[in-house]
């Protein structure tokens, strides 16, 4: 499902690469989660999965599409197949919750009966059927966490990236937000999350990538995360 | 195809709800589309009534062809039909001595001392054939016709009159209209240009205030239109609502202020041309300035969101 071959990227030339040969392959319907202290390279990964970065030198395969031969264009289209989370919501701040949903289908032209009949059971999902029409500065982080979860699989895609999508939170709500992705991994979608959270990590018991200094420094399954 | 019109219907849609929200900025938006419509209508206008003001100096501009006593009037009538063949004449207009007398006096109805000058010499004035040209530029291949040897001969020594002083006149009475006309629609573009700017500006710092919105469009996979489009839908608002005020502005102002403007004197400007250009002009005018608002918005704001939907297309 996703496909990383000795990606390197460097930003500046004197910092030397913020990525350095990562390897890495992720199976349909896996949960990964990546972690790594502030700066290893965890953001980057998955920058250049979405598309925001451009990788130095190196592969990139995710769901069947080889980033070199995609054209600007495209670009659209697949983040359409990839749901993001983000660690700032990255919420549109003069839409109601309804309205936030409801723009990952507008931007693929479902129509609105069609909208008003998916976005509920979303928010459903999400437990935040009751604040469909709250704006976003009215919500708790926890809650603006979920609605962004909520724009993420509401178009159904087989891959969810999410950004340190706790980071933002207190233990309870980000909890919250981690078993809503469990649920969502569990109807079949490949999970890919960021964290820094020791005791996630050692709670989900799923693989665990650790990148140190833009290298893999471990990948193991059902490992725990110890941050020395 | 159902697909496609929905994203449409929602791009126009998600435009006016977004005119609707951003009130503020629509006011400030307009004001300065008003304002730079408005100057560029006038100046159109004011162009016009420039352009009208030269044509009637310059139809009042002839050569004068003096014909000797001794040319009989059927030579004369001749000749006549022959100059009105030319390409370049619009006008001819013949007087017979007598005829020219009473011009001449009329003319000059208040100097006595002209007047019975004329009549104590028993009529000195020649028979004299007006030749308008069509334009002032054209003057010179009129004169160059009428000084053919075989016409040369009906004339006095001095005519045609264009060959003496007034050879002087008209040429710079043509250097001048052709200066001031190229100045008048120098202005006017000059104008649509200074006020394409500030429009693009006042657009920019709209985009710019929402530039993370445009960008989280982006990273949800939205395309270049869906996200550009409501701008532009915005823009044109904007646009149609400006040019209308605009006409609407110099409307009122030609109703309101028409009796005291022609009461003023401008110089040359002839105030109630301008009202009547404008008057017959007005939905030419309409359009014009329709046009512009919506090709002035719509290109200010698709190349004010262009630097936030770029994609990194370097490696670095």
């Amino acid at each position: 499902m996703i496909l990383l071959d000795r990606v390197t990227k460097t930003y500046n030339k004197n910092l030397g690469p913020a990525l350095d040969r990562i390897s890495l392959h992720v199976e349909p319907k896996e949960f990964v989660i990546v972690v790594g202290q502030s700066g290893a390279g965890k953001s980057t990964l998955l920058k250049l999965l979405t598309r925001e970065e451009r990788p130095t030198s190196g592969k990139i395969i995710v769901g069947g599409i080889d980033y070199d031969k995609l054209h600007d264009r495209d670009i659209p289209l697949l983040r359409r197949k990839i749901g993001t989370v983000f660690q700032d919501f990255k919420l549109l701040p003069n839409r109601t919750v309804f309205e936030n949903v409801a723009f990952a289908l507008e931007i693929v032209g479902v129509s609105t009966k069609e909208i008003k009949n998916t976005v509920p059971k979303v928010l459903d999902i999400v437990n935040l059927k009751d604040k469909a029409d709250r704006m976003p500065q009215e919500l708790s982080g926890g809650e603006r966490q979920r609605v962004a979860i909520a724009r993420a699989i509401v178009r159904q895609p087989k891959i969810l990236i999410a950004d340190e999508p706790t980071g933002n939170l207190d233990p309870k709500h980000a909890w919250d937000v981690i078993k809503v992705l469990e649920k969502i991994n569990r109807y079949g979608t490949t999970v890919l999350l960021t964290t820094h959270n020791q005791e996630i990590v050692n709670k989900l018991k799923r693989r665990v990538v650790t990148i140190k200094h833009g290298q893999i420094a471990s990948d193991r399954a059902n490992a725990e995360y110890n941050v020395k | 195809m159902g697909r496609r019109l929905t994203t449409f219907g929602r791009i126009v849609r998600t435009g006016m709800v977004n005119f609707m929200r951003n009130a503020w900025l629509a006011i400030a938006a307009m004001a300065i589309m008003i304002v730079t419509l408005t100057i560029i209508l006038f100046s159109v206008i004011a162009n016009a009534t420039f352009g009208h003001t030269v044509d009637q100096i310059a139809s009042q501009v002839d050569v004068s062809v003096f014909l000797n006593d001794n040319v009989t009037d059927a030579q004369a009538q001749s000749f006549v039909s022959d100059i009105r063949k030319q390409a370049d004449v619009k006008r001819v207009e013949y007087l017979n001595k007598q005829q020219a007398q009473a011009s001449f006096i009329s003319q000059n109805g208040n100097n006595a001392a002209l007047q019975s000058a004329v009549f104590e010499t028993g009529n000195p004035i020649p028979a004299t054939i007006h030749v308008f040209p069509r334009n002032l530029n054209d003057v010179s291949t009129i004169s160059k016709f009428l000084t053919k040897a075989k016409y040369q001969s009906l004339q006095t020594s001095g005519s045609p009159s264009y060959n003496g002083d007034r050879k002087k006149a008209i040429d710079n009475i043509t250097h001048a209209t052709n200066i001031l006309r190229r100045a008048g629609i120098g202005a006017v573009v000059v104008f649509a240009f200074i006020s394409v700017l500030i429009i693009f500006n006042t657009i920019q710092m709209a985009i710019f205030n929402r530039r993370d919105e445009l960008q989280i469009m982006r990273l949800l996979g939205a395309s270049t239109s869906f996200i550009r489009g409501p701008f532009v839908v915005e823009s044109i608002i904007y646009g149609v609502l400006s040019a209308v005020v605009s006409v609407l502005l110099i409307n009122a102002l030609f109703v309101t202020a028409s009796s005291s403007l022609q009461a003023t004197s401008f110089g040359l400007l002839d105030i109630s041309y301008s009202q009547s250009f404008f008057e017959s002009h007005y939905w030419v005018l309409l359009s014009l300035q329709l046009a512009l608002g919506i090709l002035i918005g719509a290109a200010s704001s698709v190349i004010a969101t262009r630097r936030y939907l770029k994609f990194k297309t370097s490696k670095k």
